[in-house]
């Protein structure tokens, strides 16, 4: 928190003066990160922080690192990604896709600080940068994993905010269950926010009231698996963190999003001198998406099945949006082998035929 | 769009699951304002509550005794309120707003560690036959303790407050705390057992959150509920059984309009999500709207007493 941030700078500062090396502290590069929720979530922001300590760990004391968390997306990210650039942060990563704006209209007044955002596709200025991973591909085979196993053929998916990231997540688990499994349907809830254990606990409930017996979440916290647990036959999945604790039922799998390769590249380029604009996307064959165990709770050819799915996904023999697919309204979006580029998915933003209800707009 | 697909027992049912936070802390709370005292600190004693309550269930391994510690972490950090604003006189308002920032940061501070571990299960009341009635069962003999509880607990505060003593004094030191003061009775020691009242409900509230409804530790898991507890307890105009009537109302469109999600009812999620608070809010100002709306609120709330005569 602000808070701790603070005290941490301010301690730092004190212990540095009284040595009288406060010139030392200028030549450490400083990495700032702003997180969405609080690094206990266990989950999304959890992860970030993962990726935080493996940069400390890989760079050590060539760099210095400060973050704050829980930061709400929207005019309060600008103030504090503008204290961040002040206090001289080189570079600072900021990890949610709400950031978007606050992100490049800070980057605009501070051209000497390099600035990563997150899941967003703006770059409005030379220092703004972005990175996501392909989320959709692990869900490609969660999706294959529910199918297979519900027994009501009634998937459940809890999703944050309408926008791509989570439409790409709601379409390629759909696509995926239907192809193992012709009956299943879909329900979508949206929960409208990023971190609330509470309320991402009561969506899970009201699914599991309507019959739904697999859940996917794509919120921030682990409440949807504690709700979950409550349920005997209803299994979930872990989201962004390896979330092993609810193993082996009702999590049966999970997605693991790993950052720290991806922060420890682009700090080293900037110490390097080497650092560029960039935009990268990057899955389950870059490592950046991580697919965690999948426990005895599923039988083991839905296992193998559900690897193999993974495996041709890592090496590019398989795209998870791959046609013929149709749009929700029956429409031709992809004919008989033709895969979806980039630019699509990242400004997806409907549903594929077969899912019922509206995007919220 | 699949209305069927809704069964309205399993729905009541966990609409008085989701109102229980509520009602115990809006409860404890009530009892302080009758009291002439505002505590604006409800979310924070709510959160100590639940970070208490898990810690002490997590080492004990017994979620009762987890609860026990909730509620008297919730008092605890009360007594600071209590020995801020009845003892050194300090401005309530300003004082419960510090309190719940204080709150949510020591919450942070004991639950580092505590992230991610599973709680010991809360088990049912066993009802026996009774929770195999159809229709019936499920809505009123399924339930955890603390759904019986908070109940009981506005039975009890509405009993309390309207026929014995100890709630007629009570209501005195609130409506007018010098003409208790002068018939002798003990203002600032009785209001000092209404605020550890009120934060042992909020701890206990809490706890139930952490406890029971989530059930695990993440920092901010409350989430608002304690200034929800605050604005029922006013529209409820301080009167008990509306504070059920409100929290209830509120659980229920809370539930029901993930449930109406769920079954694809073509009104768009951004009205649904904020139903709840515009409906509970609205009906609780008409019934508030009627006569006697005025004399509601305790005359001396918020008013701090000093026995200069």
């Amino acid at each position: 928190m602000q808070r701790r941030t603070l005290l941490t700078t301010a301690a730092m500062g004190l212990g540095l003066s009284m040595v009288g090396r406060a010139a030392f502290a200028q030549d450490k590069l400083k990495v700032g990160f702003i997180y969405v929720g609080p690094i206990g979530d266990g989950g999304w922001t959890f992860q970030h922080d993962q990726g935080r300590l493996a940069l400390e760990a890989a760079l050590g004391d060539k760099i210095e690192t400060v973050y704050q968390e829980s930061v709400p997306e929207g005019a309060d990210s600008e103030r504090v990604l503008t204290q961040m650039a002040l206090s001289g942060c080189k570079i600072i990563f900021t990890t949610s896709f709400g950031y978007m704006d606050a992100t490049n209209a800070v980057a605009a007044k501070f051209p000497d600080v390099m600035f990563e955002h997150a899941t967003g596709f703006k770059r409005d200025s030379a220092n703004v940068s972005t990175y996501n991973a392909r989320f959709y591909e692990g869900r490609a085979v969660m999706g294959t994993i529910a199918g297979r196993m519900t027994k009501s053929n009634k998937i459940g998916y809890i999703g944050s905010f309408p926008i791509p990231e989570v439409i790409q997540g709601i379409n390629s688990s759909f696509i995926h269950a239907k192809k193992v499994n012709p009956d299943v349907s879909i329900s979508v809830v949206w929960a409208y926010t990023w971190f609330d254990p509470a309320k991402e606990a009561d969506a899970a409930k009201a699914l599991i009231e309507q019959g739904v017996d697999v859940i996917l979440a794509h919120t921030d916290s682990t409440a949807v698996l504690a709700e979950a647990a409550k349920t005997p036959g209803v299994i979930g999945f872990g989201q962004a963190s390896d979330m092993a604790e609810y193993k082996p039922s009702p999590r049966v799998s999970s997605i693991i999003d790993n950052w720290g390769p991806y922060y420890i590249e682009r700090v080293q380029a900037l110490l390097d001198g080497t650092y560029a604009q960039k935009d990268t996307w990057a899955g389950i064959g870059g490592g950046e998406v991580k697919i965690g165990e999948i426990t005895d709770a599923v039988p083991a050819e839905v296992k193998a099945e559900a690897e193999a799915l993974a495996a041709s996904i890592a090496d590019g023999s398989y795209h998870p949006f791959t046609g013929p697919l149709n749009k929700q309204d029956g429409s031709v979006w992809l004919a008989e082998g033709e895969r979806a580029d980039d630019g699509t998915l990242s400004g997806l933003n409907f549903y594929v035929e077969g899912i019922v209800g509206d995007i919220p707009k | 769009m699949d209305l069927s697909a809704i069964n309205p027992a399993v729905l009541v049912a966990s609409l008085m699951m989701a109102a229980v936070p509520i009602i115990l802390a809006a409860i404890g709370e009530l009892v302080v304002e009758k009291s002439g005292v505002l505590n604006l600190g409800v979310e924070g004693m709510m959160i100590i509550g639940a970070v208490c309550g898990f810690v002490v269930a997590v080492k004990t391994g017994s979620p009762f005794v987890g609860f026990l510690g909730g509620a008297a972490g919730g008092a605890g950090l009360s007594l600071i309120f209590a020995l801020l604003t009845q003892v050194l006189l300090a401005n309530q308002v300003a004082t419960g707003l510090a309190l719940t920032l204080f709150g949510l940061g020591l919450s942070s501070l004991l639950g580092q560690g505590f992230n991610g571990i599973k709680p010991p299960a809360t088990g049912k009341v066993p009802m026996g036959p009774l929770a195999d009635i159809p229709g019936v069962g499920p809505v009123l003999f399924q339930h955890n303790l603390g759904v019986y509880l908070s109940i009981a607990v506005i039975a009890a505060v509405w009993w309390g407050l309207k026929y014995s003593r100890m709630g007629l004094i009570l209501r005195a030191v609130g409506e007018n705390h010098d003409a208790a003061h002068a018939l002798g009775y003990k203002v600032v020691r009785i209001r000092i057992a209404a605020i550890l009242f009120g934060g042992a409900m909020a701890g206990l509230g809490g706890a139930y959150i952490s406890l029971v409804r989530v059930p695990q530790w993440t920092d901010g898991i409350t989430a608002g509920a304690g200034w929800i507890a605050l604005a029922i307890v006013v529209f409820a105009s301080w009167r008990p059984w509306r504070v059920l009537i409100g929290a209830y109302l509120f659980g229920g469109i809370t539930v029901l309009q993930l449930n109406l999600q769920v079954a694809n009812v073509p009104i768009p999620v951004e009205y649904l999500s904020m139903a709840p608070y515009l409906i509970t809010i609205l009906v609780l100002v008409i019934m508030s709207s009627g006569r006697g709306r005025a004399a509601a609120a305790p005359a001396a709330l918020g008013q701090n007493f000093h026995a200069s005569r």
